[in-house]
Formats: structure tokens, C-alpha cells, sequence
């Protein structure tokens, strides 16, 4: 199991230190430093083996968190681990910074006391977390019985993510579905791979322990019911052509019954309170590609090149596409950009080695250009340049992958609210993932 | 710590943590509010005390902590409960013998039957621990019961608590298939969690019991089509855990390829991934190129090869080499690609590209060799070893269409001192084959390289090649022609698959550090912890033949596994033969006589030959290779490029123990026992002469009489001394079969006379067959079909050999070291059955069927089946088979 955790600043001096194992010895935290945060080379494998230790480690904006360990552990585990304990950080005090970590140094070492014992992971919920690790110095004997009682049946217990008794006057809840569209397309506009990643994310607000029930038009519900009421999956859906969604594989936050899933696939949690990611998923087929883009590019001569970029929307025209950025590389031996663009702005970054064209919004069903002549200094690098392809950024208000929210019921027996009572809201937003066009 | 502030009281224990090594002493004084804390009324405290407790390791402190450890595994709260289970597993690892006096290993096991699945999950986490450095023992005792609870408690704890059982499942053998797929169908549902370490586990589970499942059955289908998705949502977690998940990938694609055979679009690598989920896609990439998709993958290959990190181009030039390997129809493409990549002139790349084509070359002769004009064009900048290697490699072989071959080659050899070995061999080995393609203009050049490799040369590899061909060359040019110049077998298309038995131990370990090193966990851990050797369980009511663990321990490569490498699989069986195989009981002293033996005649020969150009050069006995000059070349050097593996063709010819063949009172004295070897191709006659009368004994001779394949001595009998009263020598008489040919009943009979001052006497004996067999007995398979087809059915005669306590494998190794060659496998019915060829040194050949019936789990029957030409033969060939495979 894990033999120890370390957290390091960028030059590679400890902010953090907790060994679990005998085995891992103070030159461990050395080892690290001069073997890794201070190699020229950068990073070839997220786990190194240095005299038959062995290091884990991510990196969160300037930080280095590193497991350590001698065993042939779980190596998912680990870094589910080390991911899990940065979302704990974040939750706790914000930015994973060295200031932040500095500040909260008395904090990390209880969590870290609490979260893994002997190298091995326990409750790590947030939720179940802030219940007793708080930075207000609690009194051990302000607590009753009852609340410490309730405080470890919530630790250990078969529902660990939501404590009793919590009320709300208003019950509402929240959904979004957030969706990534992947793309890589081929010059000629023929697509090597595209899928969709997409998240339902929950914010609720709902008092008791709500059982919740979760529907969406997923291909093989929708059929199978179907099958016994022809005419309901006719009149479902915003007619929007396509009913229903083949998704390719789904992932669940712990609070779903996967067996229930697995059986019957319905979707049915006692959720956390707050806000949680419910489900992941994945699609392949059918997937609206929100925008397409067209690159040309010809050189001319040695020492110039044109570059002229045609980007079309491909949605509803009443939907508008926001935060619309266009990066188009350029060589490394570049001199002088000309730039001229139909809409929004597009500059030439050198220190990026790209021409990064912005628009604010566009809606559907349009397009626009861009048009650029490159000026190359003359080099004699026998190199070729490599085409990096033109990525894309953009975010649309639906959903790419064609997934609808159908219900989401919620049921609490004890207390006197019922599903029509709570307040619910759904969003769809679509963003581009990677979303590539070689040229 | 006395303070009631939870908050402080963790500080101080943290303290106490860190510093209690250093201040024992002051640590002790810490052992009552511990004690206290252990009986707090908050359970947060109580679980706080003894897990601050067990991680101070100090002797002192221990012994206190056991009266609290046994309080708080039964205590009421189950935060506690879960906390003191985990520390038991710390105090074993401070104390294991405390841990088993107390009794704590019983409570522990107690709690997987627990009521809370927390405190389940803990339990199961530290009695796995606690039973990886015992071995042996019984600890984790699962049964169907326990595995139930497990299975229920699966469902209802944290993420972390599944892994725990998850792993522990994985270490569970079901009894049969049913079991195991009752298991995997409670455990599927798992695929779906949003931890990838769950999933991963999972995995594990399922790739383990699948292998009990028959593969006709639905469930197994289902199984797999389930399988794909969750590996494949992998890929789009945080790139450090896409890249353990990669790395797994790589083995279970190796496993059962059909599960991802649909997928190769996920593995396109992105420009933006880091370089080291780059590269292991890329790998899979190549594992599932097939004739389908080889286009796409093509398309993408050649896209990479124009990045910027070095290692990854070269790896996708590599790649595009592999798949012309892989997929013939692909092969004309890659070779336009490369060609298109090698006009870049980018350096690393020309390089790279040169060494697949290499390989391109050997797999698909003749076909694409118009391209070596644009190669040649490349040679001034190639600069790294294994480039320059390929090239010269190329340039020997096809020496005969290079118009300035030898020009070339000449140029290299200027620095030949300054080549790596690779590089040395190579051209050693291509200037022998330009030699022998145009000898007329290249025979300064051939004994300049000979001189440089055998002379100045400190590499025994480069010398006892360049030996070798010098002997070759002078003994016997159309022999070394043949040789040098034999046509190479077929390279096969996976080169870096892993090792079956490996991989299967690896499958086992899917979601750890050993998945991720691609090594068994003993390479990377220290001490006995983890290092137990898992295996899959053996395939049930099945038809196919599944690797058993036991017949192929873990470490040492099974002899039969054509699929993977089969250019070397008789090698690699000779080499087994080298440890596995029976003892060899000869006298030592016979055999360095041989060779010596052998050695001189050589050397004379070589002088005599090689004189006027060597100017009188004589090798030194000592340092000349010994044995590879004999009959065996003809095997060791069929693929010139595994020369020092030629070596390993020493076989272990079954020898057996001497037996008495004139007794003292038949020849006034004098006692002859002895018994027949075949050691590197040359017979020999080992015997022991004993002087059983008062008188000395000299002069002594040997003659034979004409028999059935020729024996005769090939070296007079020498006994240098006198032989004293009471007295006795060993003598190892080498043997050829020149001799005059006369047919014998029994067949094997021979018919002896020796002589000294007293007298002549007479004697006969009956020699083993397989001293006859000889080495090169191996036959093509096609040949081997074609030829049992063509010999007459009533030349087959079966015999039947019991009682054997051999395997397949076994059986097939042992037979192999007496140069029985095993040509085939096959599994019907669940018996194995080796089709196996020898020649004998007349030149007749023996074909054999054996059939390997388990009669009970010890012991197998043995069914033979003889075909040959000469069907007298075959009733000696099969005592041959059974004094071989009983001894």
C-alpha cells in the first residue's frame, strides 16, 4: 500500500511530508526531488522507479503530489487516490497553491491522518469529511452523543456521502449536462475519430434522504419501453429527429446502485447533498459536430505561406455558439502575419506560435473566414515544419451528443414533500473537447 | 494530550508519530493517555488512540497496545471497529508472532463477516496483507460462504473498500465454471463505476475467472462484448491513470485481442496527450493492426513520424515497419511510406526506417528489393549502431545485385575497431557471404576481416565466429556456401510479444505496479512480501489445450510456444534440454578427449588449406571453438544470426550407465564394462578396463566386426600406461560409422574383439539406437506431412510405452536432447499428441506419432506410432524412446 505522501513546491522543497510505511525512508523525498522536479528531461512516465521505490506523482498547477511506495500496490488506486485528495484540498480551501497549502498546513496533516491509514484509503467524501475535520477547534465535549454517533454510522456506513437530518425550506435541485465533443478530422474533412464525453452534474438541495430516480433517452430504455407503449415514445422529446442516444459506456458516482443498473438499467441514488457528479458517459454515434472547419493551406515559395480558414456552424439557427476561438498554428521560423477575418478578431501570438482568431458569438448555420499570409524567415533546418492541426474552442447551449433529460423523480416517504414540489432545472451545455482539423 | 481539543490532540499524536523513534524513552511516558483515549466515550477519539498507537513503533509501546486493540475490534462503533482492523495489519508488521499469540488473525477474520461494510472491507485489506508474507498459510480461508459475504458487502461500500475485495476476490480459484460465472455476474455490474481502480479490479476478476468459462458458452460471448466499454471509457480519464490503464490494455490485448479488435480509433494518439500515453498507444496501436483497419492506421503512423519528440517518431517509423510484418497486404504501402520518410532526410528517421526495412526484407525475400538503390544512398549518414548493422546486413545478403558490394563493405571496415560488436559481427558476417557470392574479387577483403575479427579482436563472440567461417571456408567452400548462404526462416510477425507464462502472471496483477512495469512484482519488491507467483486457473470442459501452471512453472519459458517466437523455439528447447534434462553420467574425461581430438584434426587441416594466405597461422587448441565444427553446424548455423545461440546445440544424448560386457573369468583377467554416448554429433564408445589378474597388461587394441550401420573405431584404443594389478582405465573410444556395412540380428548386435599381451578375446553388445540419431533429424513440417503421407501404412508399427511420468512438454524435451525433434503439438481430446522426425546416420528417416494418455494423475501412457521406410528399425527405435524416456 502506500508507503508515504509527499508534496513538493516547483523547485522541489517539501511542503508536506507523512510516512505511513516503515519501508520508505527520509532519502525517499530526496530521491524524488533530484530524480524528477529536477530532471532536464520532461516527464516520461507518471511512475518512476528509483532504487526499486516507487513514485507516483501528478502535478496540479505548481505543486507536485507524489505517493510513495515499495509494494505492488493498486497503481489506479493510487492515483484515484491522489486525484480524489486534490478534490478534497479544493473543497477544503480553494486553489491547490503553495501559499494555499502553507496556510492550511495544520488541516492537510488531519486530512491526510484521516483519509488514508497504513497507506490504505478510507472515507474520502467531502461531504462526510466536513462533518468532523473542521478548522474550528471543536471541543470533543460539545458534541452529544448522538451527533458523534451520527458523525462515524455516516464515515462508515452503506451511505456515507449524505448525513440525516438535513432540511431545506425551498427543495430544488439542479441539473447540467455538460458535454465535451472530441474531434480529429482529416484535411479533406473526413472524421478519424470523433465521440463525445459528456457529465451529469446534480446540485441539489433536497431535505430527508431522498430517493431519486434518473431518466434519459437512452436507446436501450426507450426501446425496450417501446415495445409495451408504442405511441409514448412518439410524442417524447422536442422532435428534435432523434430520440434516443446510443451511449457507448457509463460510469456512475458511488451513491447509484450499479447492481439496479446493471438489472434493469435505471438510474436510481440517494444523492449527496450539494453538488456531485452523478453520472460520465460516453457517445460515438450520431454525434452533431457543432462546427466544421475548412483550413488551405498553400506555400508559396520558401519563405511565405497563405493560410485561409473557413469555419461553419452546423446547429439550429435560433442557437447561438459562444466563446468561439480558432488557433491556427504557425511555424516556428515565422516573421510577419497579415491577418484578415470577416467577424471577431484574430491576432498573431509569437510567443504561442499561433494566430488565434476569437468570435463572441455566431449562431447556426452560418460561416465565416479567415484569411492569413505568413511571412517565414529563410532557415536552413532541414526539419519540416510538422502541421500541427487547427484547434477549435466554442460552447453551445445543447447538448452534442443528442442526450435529453426526460425525468428525474424524487421520492422522500418520511418527509411530507412530494416530486412535484421540488423546483428542478436543466441545462445542456455543449463544449469542444479536442477539436482538431490537420491541415 | 490531555487536552479535550480533538484538534490539538491530533497535533500531539502526529508529534508523537514522528519523534517516538528517536525519544523512545519519552514515548512510553505517552502509553497512559493512550490507553485512556482507547476508552473515551467519543468514538472518534477511541478510533484516533489506537491508530496513533499502532503507527508508533516502538517495542515497549506494543505490548500496551494489545489490551486496547482487542477492546476496540469488538468495539460497538464501527468507525472503530474499521480502524483497529487496519491495525492489527500495522502491528504484524511490527510484530507478526505477537499478532498470531494474541489471536488477533482469528477477530480479524471474525470481521468479514461484520455487519458494516467498511468494517468488512478493512478486514479483508489487512488479512491480504498479512497473508502475502505467509505464504503458505491458510489465512484468508475463502470459501463460497465468504465469498458471498464479500460479494454482498461489494455492493454497499466506499469506492476504496471495493478494490480492497475486488483484489482479494481476484485471488479466489472457484471450483468450476459455474462458480465462476456466478462471480463474474456479480461483479459486472462494477464496470460502471466512476473509479477507474474500481474498473481496473473488476477487470482483474473478470480476465481471471474467464478463463474457467468454456468459450462456447453465451455468458462468455456477453462477457467480452461487456469488457470492451469500460476499458475503452478508460482512456478518457486524467492522463496518469490512462496511461496505467494503457499499460493494461497492452496485456489483455495480448490475452484476448478479440475484445478490443473494434476499438483502434480510441488509441489515436492526440496531439496534445503527454508523450508517455503517446507511446503506449501507439503500441496498441500495432497490436490490433489487421487487414481491416490497416489504412487508417497506416494514414496515422505516417501523420506521426513527422512530430517532434524523437523517441515517438521513431517508434511510429518502427511501427509502420511492423505493420507490413503483420499484414501482408499492407506490406507494398509501408515500404512506400518508409521510402517517402527516408527522402525527409531527417536523420533519426532515415535511421529508423533503415532498420524496419531490415526487417521488412527478411520477411517478404525477393519481393521489394528495388528500393536498396535508394538505401545505399543513405549510408554516410548513418551514425547509430543498430542502423549501420541493418544496412551492412542488407548490403551482404544482397551483395550479388549491389555492383559495388564490396566497396561499401570495404568502407566500413576501415573503423572496423571502432564498430560496436553488432555492428562487427555484421559485417564479418556480410563480407563472408559477398566472398562467397563473388570470391574472385573479394579475397583480400575476406582475410582481412577474418585476421581483424580472430586476431585483434578481444570479443569471444567476434572470434569464434570468425573462426568458424575460416574453418568453413578452408575445409570446405561448398559446405560453407550452404551454410552461410541457407535460406533463412521467416521472421514472425509479434517480435515483442510478452512471454505467455509471464503474461498470465501479469493478467493476474491487472491494475498494479507489476501491469504497469510489465514485470512480476519479485523484480520490483524486496523481501518475500508479494513476490507469490499467481497463475490463471486452468481452463474447464474445454477441448483446448490451456497452458497449465503447473506443467510450466513461472520464470522458465515454455519449450513449445510456436506462436510467439518461432524461429527460436528449438533453441529455445535446446537450452531447456541444457538444465532440464536428465543427468548426463558419462565420464568426464571421455568427452574433452573427443573434442581435443577433433580439434587437432582440424587444425591440420587448416593449416593446410589456409596456409599460404595466413601465413603459418596455427590456432592455439585452447582457444578454438571445441565443438561446433562438427556434424551439428549444419543445424547451429541455419540462421546465421543466432550464431552464438548455435552453440546452445549441445545436446544431452541419454546416456546409459555402464553394464558389464566381459567379465573376468571369460578373459583371463581381464573386466571390459562400458557403455555408448553420442555427445555433439560424434558416437563414442566409453569403457572401463580393469585388470582382475596378477600380472601387467599392455598392448592393447579394438576391432569390431561389420554390422548393421558401420560402427567402427575411429581412433585406435590407446591406453598409455601399462594397466597394473587392480588396476583400471577409462577410455572413451570415438566411433564413426564408415565402417563395412553387414546386417545384424538383433539389428543392434555388434560384435567386438580386444587384444593385449595375453591374449584376443571376443565379446558382443547391443547399442542404444539413439546414438545413431543424428542431429540435423529435424524435418520442415510440410516435409514431415508430406512424407508420412507417402510411407506405406503397413510400414507403421505402434508400440506402447507405460507408466511414464512425463508431460508433454517434458516428454518432448527429453526426447529432443537424444535428437528426437518435436515437429508439432497438437491437443485432441485432451491428450497431446507430438509429432516427432529423426535421422539416423545412414540417412534413413523415422517418423514418429506420440500420444500422451494421462492413465492417472501421475502417470501417463504413452502411444507410439512408427512410420519409415525401413520398418526393421522401428522396433530399436522405440526401445531407443523408452530407455530415453525412463531414465
Amino acid at each position: 500500500m502506500i508507503g508515504g505522501l509527499f508534496i513538493y513546491n516547483h523547485k522541489g522543497e517539501v511542503l508536506i511530508s507523512r510516512v505511513y510505511r516503515d519501508d520508505i525512508g527520509r532519502n525517499a523525498v530526496d530521491a524524488f526531488r533530484v530524480n524528477v522536479i529536477h530532471a532536464r528531461q520532461q516527464v516520461r512516465s507518471p511512475v518512476t522507479n528509483i532504487a526499486r521505490t516507487s513514485f507516483f506523482h501528478v502535478k496540479r498547477s505548481n505543486i507536485w503530489l507524489a505517493a510513495v511506495t515499495k509494494q505492488n500496490v493498486n497503481a489506479a488506486m493510487v492515483f484515484e487516490f491522489l486525484y480524489k485528495m486534490c478534490d478534497v484540498m479544493t473543497a477544503y480551501f480553494g486553489k491547490i497553491s503553495e501559499e494555499n497549502i502553507k496556510n492550511n498546513f495544520v488541516l492537510i496533516y488531519e486530512l491526510l491522518d484521516e483519509i488514508l491509514d497504513f497507506g490504505y484509503p478510507q472515507n474520502s467524501e467531502t461531504g462526510a469529511l466536513k462533518t468532523f475535520i473542521t478548522q474550528q477547534g471543536i471541543k470533543s465535549q460539545h458534541q452529544t452523543k448522538e451527533e458523534q454517533s451520527q458523525i462515524t454510522s455516516q464515515v462508515t456506513g452503506q451511505i456515507g456521502w449524505r448525513r440525516e437530518g438535513i432540511k431545506y425550506r425551498r427543495n430544488e435541485l439542479f441539473l447540467d449536462v455538460l458535454e465535451s465533443v472530441n474531434l480529429l478530422m482529416s484535411p479533406q474533412g473526413q472524421v478519424l475519430s470523433a465521440h463525445v464525453s459528456g457529465r451529469v452534474v446534480m446540485k441539489s438541495y433536497l431535505s430527508g434522504m431522498p430517493e431519486c430516480k434518473f431518466g434519459m433517452n437512452d436507446k436501450i430504455v426507450i426501446e425496450k419501453q417501446g415495445k409495451g407503449t408504442a405511441d409514448e415514445t412518439g410524442k417524447s422529446e422536442l422532435g428534435s429527429g432523434k430520440q434516443s442516444i446510443a451511449i457507448d459506456d457509463c460510469t456512475f458516482h458511488q451513491c447509484v446502485r450499479l447492481s439496479k443498473f446493471d438489472s434493469e438499467r435505471s438510474i436510481s441514488f440517494i444523492p449527496p447533498d450539494g453538488e456531485f457528479e452523478l453520472m460520465r458517459y460516453r457517445t460515438t454515434k450520431d454525434i452533431i459536430l457543432p462546427f466544421r472547419v475548412i483550413p488551405l493551406v498553400r506555400e508559396v515559395g520558401r519563405t511565405k505561406l497563405e493560410v485561409k480558414v473557413v469555419i461553419k456552424s452546423n446547429f439550429k439557427p435560433s442557437l447561438l455558439a459562444q466563446k468561439i476561438e480558432v488557433r491556427i498554428p504557425t511555424p516556428l521560423n515565422t516573421s510577419g502575419v497579415q491577418v484578415i477575418c470577416m467577424k471577431g478578431k484574430a491576432k498573431y501570438k509569437a510567443s504561442e506560435n499561433a494566430i488565434v482568431w476569437k468570435i463572441k458569438r455566431m449562431a447556426g448555420m452560418k460561416e465565416s473566414q479567415i484569411s492569413a499570409e505568413i511571412e517565414l524567415l529563410p532557415t536552413n533546418d532541414k526539419k519540416k515544419w510538422a502541421r500541427p492541426p487547427i484547434s477549435m474552442n466554442f460552447e453551445v447551449p445543447f447538448a452534442p451528443s443528442g442526450l435529453k433529460v426526460r425525468y428525474l423523480k424524487v421520492f422522500e416517504p418520511k418527509l411530507n414533500y412530494s416530486d412535484h414540489d421540488v423546483i428542478k432545472w436543466v441545462r445542456y451545455i455543449g463544449r469542444s473537447g479536442i477539436y482538431e482539423t490537420r491541415c | 494530550m490531555q487536552t479535550d481539543n480533538l484538534e490539538l490532540k491530533k497535533l500531539v499524536y502526529l508529534y508523537l508519530m514522528n519523534y517516538a523513534k528517536s525519544q523512545p524513552d519519552m514515548a512510553i511516558m505517552a502509553v497512559n493517555t493512550f490507553v485512556k483515549d482507547c476508552e473515551d466515550p467519543n468514538p472518534l477519539i477511541r478510533a484516533l488512540a489506537v491508530r496513533t498507537m499502532g503507527c508508533i513503533r516502538v517495542d515497549k509501546i506494543t505490548e500496551y497496545l494489545c489490551e486496547p486493540l482487542r477492546k476496540c475490534l469488538k468495539d460497538e462503533d464501527p468507525y472503530v471497529r474499521k480502524t483497529a482492523a487496519v491495525c492489527v495489519a500495522k502491528l504484524h508488521d511490527i510484530n507478526a508472532q505477537l499478532v498470531e499469540d494474541q489471536g488477533f488473525l482469528d477477530t480479524l477474520k471474525d470481521l468479514i463477516s461484520d455487519s458494516n461494510p467498511m468494517v468488512v472491507a478493512n478486514a479483508v485489506a489487512a488479512l491480504s496483507e498479512i497473508a502475502e508474507s505467509h505464504p503458505s498459510s491458510n489465512l484468508l480461508d475463502l470459501n463460497p460462504q465468504s465469498i458471498n459475504k464479500l460479494l454482498t458487502a461489494l455492493n454497499e461500500c466506499t469506492e476504496w473498500g471495493q478494490i480492497f475485495i475486488l483484489d482479494c476476490l481476484a485471488n479466489y480459484m472457484p471450483k468450476d465454471d459455474r462458480e465462476a460465472q456466478s462471480i463474474c455476474e456479480r461483479v459486472t455490474p462494477r464496470l460502471s463505476h466512476a473509479n477507474s481502480a474500481v474498473v481496473l479490479s473488476a477487470v482483474k476478476v473478470l480476465m481471471k475467472f474467464m478463463e474457467m468459462l468454456s468459450k462456447d458458452l453465451d455468458y462468455y460471448g456477453t462477457l467480452l462484448k461487456k469488457l470492451a466499454p469500460p476499458l475503452v471509457t478508460l482512456l478518457s480519464a486524467e492522463p496518469e491513470l490512462q496511461y496505467v490503464a494503457l499499460r493494461n490494455i497492452n496485456l489483455i490485448v495480448q490475452k484476448r485481442p478479440e475484445i478490443l479488435k473494434h476499438e483502434m480509433k480510441v488509441f489515436f494518439v492526440k496531439y496534445n496527450d503527454p508523450i508517455y500515453v503517446k507511446l503506449e498507444k501507439l503500441d496498441i496501436m500495432i497490436r490490433l493492426a489487421s487487414q481491416a483497419n490497416i489504412a487508417q492506421v497506416l494514414a496515422e503512423l505516417k501523420e506521426y513520424a513527422t512530430e517532434v519528440d524523437v523517441d515517438f517518431v521513431r517508434k511510429a517509423v518502427r511501427a509502420i515497419g511492423r505493420c507490413a510484418i503483420k499484414v501482408e497486404q499492407s506490406a507494398e504501402r509501408c515500404v512506400s511510406t518508409l521510402l517517402d520518410l527516408i527522402q525527409t532526410k531527417v536523420n533519426y528517421v532515415v535511421q529508423e526506417a533503415i532498420v524496419v526495412i531490415k526487417d521488412i526484407f527478411r520477411k517478404y525475400p525477393n519481393k521489394y528489393e528495388s528500393v536498396i538503390a535508394t538505401l545505399c544512398e543513405n549510408l554516410d549518414s548513418l551514425d547509430e549502431p543498430e542502423a549501420r548493422a541493418a544496412m551492412i546486413w542488407i548490403v551482404g545478403e544482397y551483395a550479388e545485385r549491389i555492383d559495388n558490394a564490396d566497396e561499401l563493405l570495404e568502407s566500413f571496415l576501415e573503423g572496423f575497431h571502432d564498430e560496436s560488436t553488432q555492428v562487427q559481427l555484421q559485417l564479418l558476417t556480410a563480407i563472408v557471404k559477398l566472398f562467397l557470392k563473388k570470391p574472385t574479387e573479394t579475397q583480400e577483403l575476406v582475410q582481412q576481416v577474418l585476421s581483424l575479427a580472430t586476431q585483434d579482436s578481444d570479443n569471444p563472440d567476434l572470434r569464434d565466429r570468425g573462426y568458424i567461417y575460416w574453418r568453413l571456408l578452408s575445409t570446405d567452400p561448398v559446405a560453407a556456401k550452404e551454410v552461410v548462404l541457407a535460406e533463412k526462416p521467416l521472421i514472425s510477425e509479434e517480435t515483442d510479444l510478452i512471454e505467455p507464462t509471464l503474461l498470465d502472471e501479469l493478467i493476474c496483477h491487472i491494475g498494479t505496479l507489476a501491469s504497469v512495469y510489465h514485470k512480476p512484482p519479485g523484480a520490483f519488491v524486496e523481501g518475500g512480501r508479494g513476490v507469490v507467483h499467481k497463475s490463471l486457473p486452468p481452463r474447464t470442459g474445454s477441448s483446448e489445450s490451456a497452458e497449465s501452471p503447473d506443467t510450466a512453472p513461472a520464470g522458465v519459458p515454455a519449450a513449445d510456444q510456436p506462436s510467439v517466437i518461432p524461429t527460436q523455439g528449438d533453441l529455445l528447447g535446446d537450452l531447456l534440454n541444457l538444465d532440464l534434462g536428465p543427468p548426463v553420467s558419462g565420464p568426464p574425461v571421455a568427452t574433452s578427449s573427443v573434442q581435443m581430438g577433433a580439434v587437432d584434426l582440424l587444425g591440420g587441416g587448416l593449416d593446410s588449406l589456409m596456409g599460404g594466405g595466413s601465413g603459418g597461422f596455427a590456432p592455439a587448441p585452447g582457444t578454438a571453438v571445441p565443438s561446433n565444427t562438427g556434424a551439428p553446424l549444419g543445424s547451429g548455423l541455419g540462421d546465421l544470426f543466432d550464431l552464438t545461440g548455435g552453440v546452445g546445440t549441445l545436446s544431452g544424448s541419454y546416456v546409459a550407465p555402464k553394464t558389464v560386457w566381459l567379465p573376468a573369468m571369460k578373459a583371463k583377467g581381464l573386466e571390459i564394462s562400458g557403455t555408448f554416448s553420442r555427445q555433439v554429433g560424434s558416437i563414442s564408445m566409453d569403457l572401463v578396463l580393469t585388470n582382475k589378474a596378477l600380472q601387467v597388461m599392455s598392448d592393447f587394441a579394438i576391432q569390431f566386426n561389420r554390422n548393421s550401420f558401420g560402427l567402427a573405431p575411429a581412433a585406435p584404443l590407446q591406453v598409455h600406461a601399462p594397466l597394473a594389478p587392480n588396476q583400471s582405465v577409462e577410455i572413451s573410444l570415438p566411433l564413426n560409422t564408415v565402417g563395412s556395412v553387414m546386417k545384424m540380428d538383433p539389428l543392434n548386435n555388434l560384435q567386438v574383439a580386444v587384444k593385449n599381451n595375453i591374449d584376443v578375446f571376443y565379446f558382443s553388445t547391443l547399442y542404444p539406437l539413439h546414438i545413431l540419431f543424428v542431429e540435423d533429424g529435424k524435418m520442415e513440417r510440410q516435409m514431415f506431412l508430406a512424407t508420412w503421407k507417402d510411407i506405406p501404412n503397413e510400414n507403421e508399427t505402434q508400440f506402447q510405452i507405460k507408466d511414464c511420468s512425463l508431460n508433454a512438454d517434458s516428454v518432448s524435451s527429453k526426447l529432443q536432447g537424444s535428437n528426437i525433434f518435436t515437429i508439432a503439438k497438437r491437443n485432441v481430446e485432451g491428450q497431446d499428441m507430438l509429432y516427432q522426425s529423426l535421422k539416423l546416420t545412414n540417412g534413413i528417416w523415422v517418423l514418429a506419432e506420440l500420444r500422451i494418455q494421462p492413465s492417472n494423475p501421475s502417470f501417463t501412457d504413452l502411444e507410439l506410432s512408427l512410420k519409415c521406410r525401413a520398418p526393421e528399425v522401428s522396433q530399436y527405435v522405440y526401445q531407443a524412446y523408452e530407455t530415453i524416456l525412463k531414465n
